[in-house]
């Protein structure tokens, strides 16, 4: 599984965001692939999932790929309930 | 790993801003105080903004302004401004906390997202931030150790 973390340059809220997805990865013991991107590179990256915000969600939806938006992306909790809810789709 | 993310001399606050770009730009003028990026990259910091949206509000009612290492960064730090009332960039997308980032590279700035990420994980601490009444409350948060 690829996971991509996305915000406009690609290494400041989306790193923090790589983190947050890592640390519920580990606590759920899943393994996957998670990368950053920034917003004008992310559609043409393969993944299986993309975190990112309210913003970016809205343009990035409606391909194939499930799209996850965050409005705290340090927050455990709402990581968590985001990456359930596409994993039980 | 000893190495303080703030310091007091990047921390303003009752601030007061008239839009969201002049807040962004007082949070970058104090990086170019304390020495840590060149003019330039206030200068990219809103113009990024400008470009991507507000894409920068990291959790509710904080932003993150910054651009890239090769805007102008010298060194690495972070800058803190809290507003006497907060900005939006567009209804809904209200602020009244900035975290001004100036990043080096992707391997080297983990500490400091690692430290920012600590304090705006817990919601109780994004309400010290944006009560703060003095800079050593500040410091505190972004310099003590999470247990």
């Amino acid at each position: 599984m690829k996971i991509l973390a996305v915000c406009g340059m690609g290494f400041g809220s989306s790193m923090m965001l790589k983190m947050t997805i890592e640390k519920i990865l580990k606590e759920k013991g899943i393994t996957a692939d998670v990368e950053t991107a920034d917003f004008t590179t992310a559609s043409s990256i393969f993944a299986d999932i993309i975190f990112t915000n309210e913003e970016f969600a809205k343009q990035l939806e409606g391909g194939r790929v499930k799209v996850v938006s965050v409005k705290n992306i340090a927050d455990a909790n709402e990581v968590r309930a985001g990456l359930e809810s596409v994993l039980n789709t | 790993m000893n190495r303080r993310v703030l310091e007091k001399q990047a921390i303003l606050l009752d601030v007061t801003a008239k839009d969201w770009e002049h807040a962004v730009r007082i949070c970058g003028e104090i990086l170019v105080k304390t020495g840590k990026v060149d003019p330039t990259y206030v200068d990219a910091m809103i113009r990024n903004i400008h470009e991507l949206g507000p894409y920068i509000l990291i959790a509710p009612g904080v932003a993150m302004p910054h651009a890239r290492p090769e805007d102008g960064v010298i060194q690495e730090g972070i800058s803190v401004v809290v507003l006497k009332e907060e900005v939006a960039f567009k209804p809904g997308k209200e602020f009244k906390v900035l975290i001004g980032l100036a990043a080096l590279n992707s391997e080297s700035h983990i500490d400091i997202l690692q430290k920012i990420a600590e304090v705006i994980c817990k919601e109780d601490s994004i309400e010290r931030l944006e009560n703060a009444t003095g800079y050593e409350e500040i410091l505190h948060l972004f310099n003590e150790k999470e247990e």
